[in-house]
């Protein structure tokens, strides 16, 4: 058998999970998940026995504990190898997996072939470039890339059994005190319909007026490139790429930038991208949907301004709409 | 993405090296610590003949020596590296004591393993906390943030540990001309370590094939703007 590490939150499993035990089952074995602290139904996902590990000092999250549990369990299991999804959560707890039975791990696979030695590929540059390797271990670690897995439904008879780990104070000693929550309204870049970001092109912090005007227009968030992070220009919870964040909206607005690798590695997941760009040969043009070639200065407060006039014809008789309502 | 010719690298002739950025973050962090409370700062690495270039630009914005763990240049897989580095700490701490905090990437920009952190805190019987954001020393424990989704996770974990960082901790300084001057007479020790049989084992790499996306031309200029707009209305989101 294989067991999954099955991340949730809310009462379900998280995306990137399912998309894992879908990829454990091309090892063609039974597929056992674990579950920490409580349980969640993974009876249409192929899982035969999902266990809940449970214990007081589970209260909030304590990544050696959690290692400490999948090694305890794999070990009475006999599992054959191990899976979590490539979630920071997970990388982090995989990692710890792997050093502590001194086993070679592989993050971030966008696919697995059981075998001797198992032939995975995974991702590199935050995607932008992928590796085929030869994973040789006695029982493979392997994290699954999120999003690069298609969920297959697979029902399954699940039973589910409470598991009890033994944990020592120096596996709890790295816990989770408290959580701050992000304070301020906003739209989250993560979880935004439309980013509006701007690169160096934008020319500097004030120009950054136009950008947030159309991005407040569209009900949308302000993303940006390094380039801008580092110019401090805007803060770096703003920056979309390989080491910013990875957003996936409906439709991304990159105006000024030139479209590196590292900055697609974040936008990557957006349905549409429209790129506006005083050079019609930038890198973008290759990465983007739609295309306006020009002074970003002069396009981005013509299209805000074509917004407000088309708003103002397409938009409902004053009545019970909040003003700002997107139509 | 341009690969050599035996796909087993990037084809780097033209490509300058720099640090990556969290790593970057990492130095900077070090430089801070110890200019407001004293001490030392050492900056490692294990890489071929060409890295030492990047040591010198950690020293030259502060850190006070460096370790180069000398490689023939071949791409070496996590636990080796790991292993590298746990021995090359050791023997460091042997002769002059703990380090109280020791900095990694969160991953790495190429290899991404999101693991050698991990491995060495292991290996040298550390706590760490991965992912942070924010540092604060507090008497003889550090502080840790770590970002997640609608917030941050506080970690407090008593030294020595291990912070493995991601950018956005700080905003790195530019090395100043005499910060480079200084860097070129700082220490520098070199060692070759031995390599172990990767257990993981990069046969190939490969370019993704693309998204098959050509740009559609919506016009050029501020006179786009309709065209813009139209199509906005027509993919739901304006
Ligand atoms: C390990 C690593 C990680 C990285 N991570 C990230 C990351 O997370 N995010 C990220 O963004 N980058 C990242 N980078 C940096 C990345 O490689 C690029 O340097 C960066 O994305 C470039 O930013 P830019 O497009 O704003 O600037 P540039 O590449 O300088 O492009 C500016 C663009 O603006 C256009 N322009 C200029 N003026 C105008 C105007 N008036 N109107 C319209 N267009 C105009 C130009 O034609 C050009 O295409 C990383 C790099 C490394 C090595
Ligand atoms: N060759 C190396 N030399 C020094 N540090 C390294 C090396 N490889 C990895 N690291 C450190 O380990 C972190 C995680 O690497 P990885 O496990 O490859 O994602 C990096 O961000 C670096 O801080």
């Amino acid at each position: 058998m294989v067991l999954v590490l099955v991340e949730h939150a809310d009462g379900k499993a998280i995306d990137p999970s399912l998309q894992t035990l879908t990829a454990a089952r091309s090892f063609g074995e039974a597929v056992h998940g674990l579950l920490i602290g409580s349980s969640v139904d993974l009876s249409a996902h192929g899982v035969a026995v999902a266990h809940v590990a449970q214990h007081a000092s589970l209260d909030s999250f304590a990544p050696d504990a959690w290692a400490a549990i999948i090694v305890q369990l794999a070990d009475r299991l006999k599992a054959r190898a191990i899976f979590a999804a490539g979630t920071d959560r997970g990388n982090e707890v995989m990692a710890r997996v792997a050093a502590r039975m001194q086993l070679p791990l592989a993050t971030n696979c966008t696919a697995v072939a059981t075998g001797s030695p198992v032939t995975l590929t995974r991702q590199r540059w935050g995607g932008s470039l992928l590796e085929e390797s030869a994973l040789h271990s006695p029982r493979p670690l392997v994290t699954v890339a999120p999003h690069t897995v298609a969920i297959a439904l697979y029902p399954a008879a699940t039973t589910v059994e409470e598991f009890t780990p033994q944990l020592t104070e120096q596996e709890l000693a790295v816990k989770v005190l408290e959580r701050v929550s992000n304070k301020g309204g906003g739209v989250s870049l993560a979880e935004a319909k439309v980013v509006v970001s701007g690169g160096r092109g934008v020319g500097s912090k004030e120009g950054f007026a136009i950008i947030e005007d159309l991005a407040s227009l569209l009900g949308g968030a302000v993303g940006c490139s390094r380039v801008v992070t580092s110019a401090g220009w805007r803060p770096h919870s703003d920056q979309v790429g390989q080491t910013g964040t990875k957003v996936s909206p409906e439709l991304y607005i990159a105006c000024g930038i030139s479209g590196a690798t590292q900055h697609m590695a974040g936008c990557r997941g957006a349905k549409r991208i429209l790129a506006i760009n005083a050079d019609a040969e930038a890198p973008i043009m290759q990465n983007a949907d739609y295309a306006v070639v020009g002074d970003l200065k002069e396009i981005v407060p013509a299209i805000s301004a074509e917004l407000r006039k088309s708003r103002a014809v397409h938009a409902p008789l004053p009545g019970p709409l909040p003003e700002g309502e997107r139509g | 993405m341009v690969l050599a010719a035996d796909s087993m690298s990037l084809e780097t002739r033209h490509l300058g090296f720099t640090i990556s950025p969290h790593e970057e973050c990492g130095v900077e962090e070090a430089v801070r610590l110890i200019e407001a409370s004293g001490g030392e700062s050492v900056v490692l690495t294990l890489g071929p003949i060409e890295a030492a270039e990047q040591l010198r630009d950690a020293m030259a914005i502060g850190i006070d020596r460096a370790i180069h763990l000398q490689t023939d240049g071949g791409e070496w897989d996590p636990e080796s590296t790991a292993a590298a580095i746990v021995d090359a700490v050791g023997a460091e701490e042997s002769a002059s004591g703990p380090f109280d905090l020791i900095f990694f990437g969160n991953e790495s920009a190429d290899a991404g393993g999101f693991q050698v952190g991990l491995r060495v805190a292991r290996g040298l019987g550390r706590p760490a906390v991965t992912g942070v954001k924010k540092v604060t020393v507090e008497g003889t424990s550090v502080r840790c943030e770590q970002e997640v989704d609608g917030g941050r996770d506080v970690y407090v974990v008593p030294m020595p540990a291990v912070v493995t960082v991601k950018e956005g901790l700080n905003l790195p300084r530019y090395p100043s001309v005499p910060g480079r001057m200084r860097a070129g007479r700082k220490p520098v020790a070199v060692s070759a370590p031995a390599r172990t049989q990767a257990r993981l084992e990069l046969e190939r790499l490969v370019v993704p094939a693309g998204q098959g996306r050509r740009a559609e031309l919506l016009g050029s200029g501020p006179s786009a703007a309709p065209a813009v707009v139209e199509m906005m209305r027509r993919i739901g989101v304006a």
